[in-house]
């Protein structure tokens, strides 16, 4: 199966976008190279604004433009991004209602050699905590292009997370709604909700459990802030277990966002968080890390038919 | 969102007439009035309210003032006239001074200024632009003023707008980082429609600047991140007028205010217990008598 990096469709989507709208601009952090900006700036240097090595400025700046009607999209590796200008991304973006696009560039474990100062798994619990600022991970390239149009019209704060790891096709006739989560597969045994690069792995592992007898449904939860919580009760009536799958902790992330609307249910169901526990990666790289943390297909796999079987 | 006083509105466009037609005298006079007013009514609410950081109001309401009724191209009438200049109040926690003058200026009614910080007011701790016309930027952690500002200056150059953007930060919070990451940009892109203006009172919250992180050689900082700079009495009117209105090169420009902390009311001028300590019904009264003269 051909996989592709969201990253691409990315850069071919804003560039589109700033030859319909002469208010889009680009924002970054010496990251044209790593955001994939090079082609922006070739055609639109006045638009290109790159502040150098300094992410509170960066944001500053996006909230500056944004409120005198241009519509920025910052870019910076989203462990940086997130990580040293929080306040901004608090105070200047999202509390000042200015629509900043903040794109989060290679999330996740993408730099996995690099070692945990790069990675940036932290992000979603960070960011989740704040009023008023949307968090989209799309899952495939189709549904970036559609996230990163969706931004730029939406005239709200958006922090949009975009993948290096290279991903297949796998949105389809699902086409990206801010705040619902796709159904990309039927199920009535566990449903597993997953996000960006875990979603193709909950589709395989779906597969594999279908063979071993247990219907999974999967839904690509590419929306974490505002949750799609009807499709999360809708999880719980018509299912009896849900496994999480995220490249970030389950401390505060996707997890723990779909266990809060499942504690709050009458009838709750088991369920099972996949993710990054509260400890430092040791090196490797990125596929060795998301198997040394258990999110691989197989143990997606293994999780939904043990909490059916447990359940049955 | 607040609406603007009509009225109020009406007598800023007379003062603003008046103080262009004036002779110099007549303008500091009409100025220094204009202040201490200000200055009366931040007093009366903070009074009022129990809270509110006076010290700081003190200092910065000259700079205020002048902005507000002798230089900004601002209309209270129309908050977001597209091509209005644009000021930020990075040391957010002055947003008393701010209310104050924006209320002086018709922005909102003056009355609206006995609910600071009451539950439900629009006028918070620290200003809030989606509540408070003539407010751009939610601030009040410090250090965030001048990037924003900095990205107002790309945006109105892009828009090939003469919007100018004017940005007051506290002498303290240039201990923030973010504040030379921005200065640098500013610097290295020739921001010349951006003038940030240090209101230099030397004292922050617990002590003095200089005996906490010390800031001097303020001037040649600036310089060295590519800026202009005017360094002048942050209480002469007709000094800051001069310099916030003179003529600009392709850099920005950093005016260094000279100023004291709780400046016009002598038994609080240069200490550092009233940064943020309310005055009693009997200080206020003292102080409104000495603010008249």
């Amino acid at each position: 199966m051909s996989t592709f990096d969201c990253r691409v469709a990315f850069a071919e989507e804003l560039i589109n976008l700033a030859r319909e709208d002469e208010r889009i601009v680009a924002v970054c952090n010496d990251s044209v190279g790593s955001s994939n900006l090079v082609g922006f700036a070739t055609e639109f240097p006045d638009r290109m604004i790159n502040v150098g090595i300094a992410e509170q400025d960066m944001v500053g700046v996006g909230a500056g433009l944004a409120l005198s009607g241009y519509i920025p999209f910052v870019c910076a590796a989203a462990p940086f991004l997130t990580g040293r200008a929080l306040e901004q991304i608090k105070a200047d973006v999202a509390y000042s209602q200015a629509p900043v696009v903040l794109c989060g560039m290679s999330p996740g474990m993408a730099y996995g050699e690099l070692g945990p100062t790069h990675h940036s798994i932290e992000d979603l619990s960070w960011l989740r905590a704040i009023a008023g600022l949307g968090i989209v991970v799309p899952a495939d390239p189709a549904e970036t292009r559609a996230a990163v149009r969706w931004a730029a019209a939406s005239a709200t704060p958006v922090f949009l997370r975009i993948g290096r790891f290279k991903v297949p096709a796998v949105t389809g006739d699902a086409p990206f709604t801010f705040g619902t989560a796709g159904r990309l597969r039927e199920g009535t045994d566990v449903t597993v909700v997953a996000a960006g690069t875990m979603v193709s792995r909950a589709l395989e592992a779906a597969e594999e459990a279908a063979a071993e007898g247990v219907s999974v449904r999967v839904l690509n939860m590419s929306t974490i802030a505002p949750l799609d919580e009807p499709a999360i009760r809708q999880a719980i009536s018509e299912t009896r277990a849900i496994v999480t799958a995220e490249e970030a902790t389950t401390t505060g992330g996707l997890g723990a966002a779909v266990a809060a609307v499942v504690v709050t249910e009458r009838n709750p169901v088991p369920m099972r968080m996949l993710g990054v526990p509260r400890e430092f990666a040791p090196t490797g790289n990125t596929a060795f890390l998301l198997s040394h943390f258990g999110l691989t297909a197989a143990d997606i796999r293994t999780a939904a038919v043990h909490l059916a079987r447990a359940d049955a | 969102m607040l609406a603007a006083d009509p009225r109020t509105a009406a007598a800023w466009r007379r003062f603003r007439q008046e103080i262009t037609d004036a002779g110099p005298e007549r303008r500091r006079e009409m100025l220094r009035q204009r202040a201490n007013q200000s200055r009366t009514a931040d007093l009366h609410m903070i009074g009022r309210a129990g809270l509110g950081h006076v010290g700081g109001d003190m200092s910065v309401l000259d700079i205020l003032t002048t902005l507000f009724f002798a230089v900004l191209r601002v209309d209270p009438e129309k908050p977001d006239w597209p091509d209005r200049d644009r000021f930020v109040l990075s040391k957010g926690h002055t947003a008393g001074a701010l209310y104050a003058t924006l209320a002086a200026a018709g922005f909102f009614p003056e009355e609206e200024l006995d609910s600071f910080i009451a539950p439900m007011s629009p006028l918070n701790g620290h200003p809030n632009r989606v509540k408070v016309p003539g407010v751009e930027t939610n601030t009040g952690p410090l250090g965030h003023g001048l990037p924003v500002s900095v990205g107002m200056a790309v945006a109105g150059r892009l828009a090939a707008s003469a919007r100018h953007v004017y940005v007051v930060l506290g002498d303290g919070e240039l201990q923030e980082g973010s504040n030379w990451e921005a200065a640098m940009t500013a610097g290295h892109r020739r921001l010349a429609n951006l003038t940030a203006v240090v209101d230099r009172n030397r004292l922050q919250q617990g002590a003095r600047t200089e005996d906490t992180n010390g800031l001097d050689p303020l001037d040649a900082k600036w310089r060295a991140f590519g800026w202009d700079v005017h360094e002048v009495d942050g209480h002469d009117h007709l000094a800051l007028l001069e310099a916030l209105t003179a003529p600009r090169t392709e850099r920005p420009t950093c005016i260094i205010a000279n100023t004291i902390k709780g400046r016009g009311v002598s038994f609080m001028e240069n200490l550092v217990e009233w940064h943020h300590k309310v005055p009693s019904a009997e200080q206020i009264s003292a102080a409104t008598a000495e603010l008249a003269r």
